[in-house]
């Protein structure tokens, strides 16, 4: 009977898996009619997903009483551990290796790929660009943001309506966004037709000459950052706007009967009573500045334009340039970048548990 | 990112999209004739950019590239001036019908599969784990995870991870996006989760339901609206994304996915807007359509998604 139960435990699993590996040989082929491939792949997803669960929990039903409670927590763990390693634990790990290798990974180089990111021209342009993008792009998203957060908290009616207006551009895509500024940035020379770009239309409307806006360096950086700003803003405002609600009215009245003006209302209570939200808004907008790259990539050759930013180099050196040594050196230094982030993340969760 | 406040961030974002309810008269001063103006102004300055895709996406090409689009109010019924040509171009030339498809295609099941393999139990150490793996950038995964697909990996002569040929599949990118949506879905969960009633799961285990009846009878249920707010986050996510679909599908016609496809567009068709912007628009249909159907969720899945890298 024992031994039963433990083929059973072994076989149980291992048909799940097989399931799985069928159905995915047969999603990789993507001549397959791709309505069939979707549909088959949601089932799966979902299904077998379901299944596999199912099919793990009965096979340790079926191990001796005393290992089970000690089984069961890794069968729900595991597959997603399984993921996590495979897709973001080994790789944070290969990247940092492959970063000390050559293009091709065939030997180590040392610190090479480190040097050539801090001394190449157009990298340390990145790097330099990339600290604008972190610091500007969160100052004027969270400003404009916690702006029109007030101010729309006194608005009579319709301010559902104005913060869905600014909110509205989170949703698109960047790729989507960058052409719908490209058509306000739009230039062309005299004697290739006429300027359809808002920005120049206006120019000319003004009587001067239309600017080829994105390629006025350093200022063309300061022109993709806005289309960031456009995007991102709607985001600040939202979350601000909640943390402002949430302040008693109290507080804010007794402020008032005490004589202190709207401006003091706002610069002494309101900030600093959302300012732990507004860090953490901040922070989040400084992590997204320092990963763009779809906006750089589409608006245009950013070697031509000095626009370059670290995570559109990175794409540039590993999957255009195809050299992996130089592509993960760089990566790795966005990585660095982060790390302080992530060691204050897991410091606040543990405290939290404590207190749980 | 501190993790307690961007959960209170994301409970508490929840009622501002329902608006400015709430407060009683006098309560808050309101602001009078500035007030108005300066917000009618904003949102004027953040509607340009889109009304300028809208309104040239449907102009006649010609006028397009001869006069700016604003140019079109001043005389909006003359003949001539509008068509639906540049979209039925858009999906048939620009290949965007096949790119719908695709990004269709690359989205559901991403948000399917990081739906099932959500995990709810994790152990202290495997979640300070994902938390720290919250904010990873991307850009550290993508050489090391496209290896795998094309020449898997062995350890010691050992198969570890077998040659699968998935580069330039769908599934690469499903598997992909899964992979990394999946730190937000175990965190998120995990906080949404550890907040339900202890008595509930009690009284169940005393009725005599074992874990696998909890987990799928009373936890998934009662889990409805963080799995609705990490889908719809986990959907835009992944209809918006370029960078993954970029380096695992690459540039071959049959797969490429509408970011892509507009990326490409500007590289090869720069200046004939009219079919740029159609494209755009198409591409930012979906998302829009989601975002006013779905607010309230969508919200709560951005401001969740604050804590994703």
């Amino acid at each position: 009977m024992f031994a039963l139960r433990l083929v059973g435990a072994v076989v149980i699993p291992i048909a799940a898996f097989y399931t799985l590996w069928v159905t995915f040989d047969f999603l990789r082929d993507s001549e397959a009619n791709r309505v069939i491939v979707v549909g088959v792949a949601v089932v799966v997803g979902v299904g077998g997903v379901f299944f596999l669960y199912w099919a793990m929990n009965r096979a340790v039903e079926l191990l001796p009483e005393r290992y089970r409670e000690g089984v069961r927590p890794w069968i729900f763990v595991g597959p997603a551990m399984v993921l996590l390693s495979v897709f973001l634990v080994y790789p944070v790990i290969n990247t940092i290796l492959i970063s000390f290798k050559d293009a091709q990974s065939q030997s180590f180089v040392g610190l090479d790929n480190f040097k050539f990111v801090f001394t190449d021209e157009s990298m340390l342009r990145a790097i330099r660009n990339t600290l604008g993008w972190m610091i500007l792009v969160p100052v004027a998203a969270v400003t404009t943001g916690l702006a029109f957060a007030t101010l729309a908290d006194r608005l009579r009616r319709g301010e559902a309506v104005a913060k869905s207006i600014i909110f509205l551009p989170m949703a698109i895509s960047f790729a989507g966004a960058s052409i719908t500024w490209r058509l306000i940035y739009s230039f062309r020379p005299a004697g290739f037709g006429s300027n359809i770009g808002l920005l120049n239309g206006i120019m000319l409307g003004l009587g001067q000459n239309p600017v080829d806006w994105l390629s006025q360096h350093p200022w063309n950086n300061l022109y993709l950052m806005v289309i960031m700003v456009w995007m991102q803003t709607g985001f600040a405002m939202v979350v601000l706007s909640a943390a402002i609600k949430s302040i008693p009215d109290e507080i804010i009245e007794a402020a008032r009967i005490d004589g202190a003006s709207e401006w003091q209302v706002f610069r002494r209570i309101i900030v600093p009573s959302i300012l732990p939200t507004i860090v953490v808004v901040a922070t989040y907008m400084v992590i997204n500045s320092l990963k763009v790259f779809d906006i750089v990539f589409v608006m245009g050759n950013a070697e031509l334009n000095q626009t370059e930013v670290i995570a559109e180099r990175m794409i540039r050196w590993f999957f255009i340039g195809q050299d992996y040594g130089k592509g993960a050196a760089i990566a790795v230094v966005l990585f660095i970048v982060v790390i302080p982030v992530m060691v204050w993340n897991v410091r606040r969760f543990r405290e939290e548990e404590m207190i749980r | 990112m501190s993790l307690a406040q961007a959960g209170d961030v994301e409970e508490a974002a929840e009622p501002v999209v329902a608006a400015s309810q709430g407060r009683g008269v006098g309560e808050v001063r309101k602001g009078g004739w500035f007030v108005l103006l300066t917000i009618v102004a904003v949102c004027v300055l953040w509607l340009i950019p889109a009304l300028g895709v809208l309104v040239t996406s449907f102009r006649n090409g010609d006028l397009v590239n001869t006069s700016g689009w604003w140019t079109a109010f001043a005389h909006p019924f003359q003949a001539g001036e509008w068509t639906v040509e540049n979209y039925r171009s858009a999906l048939d030339a620009g290949g965007l019908g096949n790119s719908f498809l695709n990004s269709l295609a690359v989205t559901i099941p991403s948000t399917a599969y990081a739906f099932s393999w959500m995990d709810f139990r994790g152990r202290y150490l495997l979640f300070v784990t994902v938390v720290g793996l919250l904010v990873v950038p991307l850009q550290m995964a993508l050489i090391p995870i496209l290896k795998l697909y094309v020449n898997g990996a062995t350890l010691f002569d050992y198969v570890v991870f077998p040659q699968l040929h998935l580069n330039g599949t769908f599934l690469a990118v499903w598997l992909a996006h899964t992979g990394f949506g999946l730190p937000l879905a175990v965190y998120l969960l995990r906080n949404y989760i550890g907040s339900l009633p202890s008595s509930i799961i009690e009284s169940a285990k005393i009725d005599g339901a074992d874990h696998f009846t909890i987990f799928w009878r009373l936890i998934v249920p009662l889990s409805v609206p963080a799995l609705a707010a990490f889908a719809i986050f986990q959907f835009l996510w992944v209809w918006n994304d370029l960078l993954v679909a970029y380096v695992f599908l690459g540039g071959e016609r049959s797969v490429q996915v509408l970011t892509l496809n507009l990326a490409n567009l500007v590289g090869s068709r720069g200046e004939n807007w009219q079919l740029l912007t159609s494209a755009a628009f198409i591409s930012m249909a979906l998302p829009l359509i989601v975002f006013f159907s779905l607010q309230k969720y969508f919200v709560r899945g951005l401001t969740a998604g604050a804590v994703k890298g």
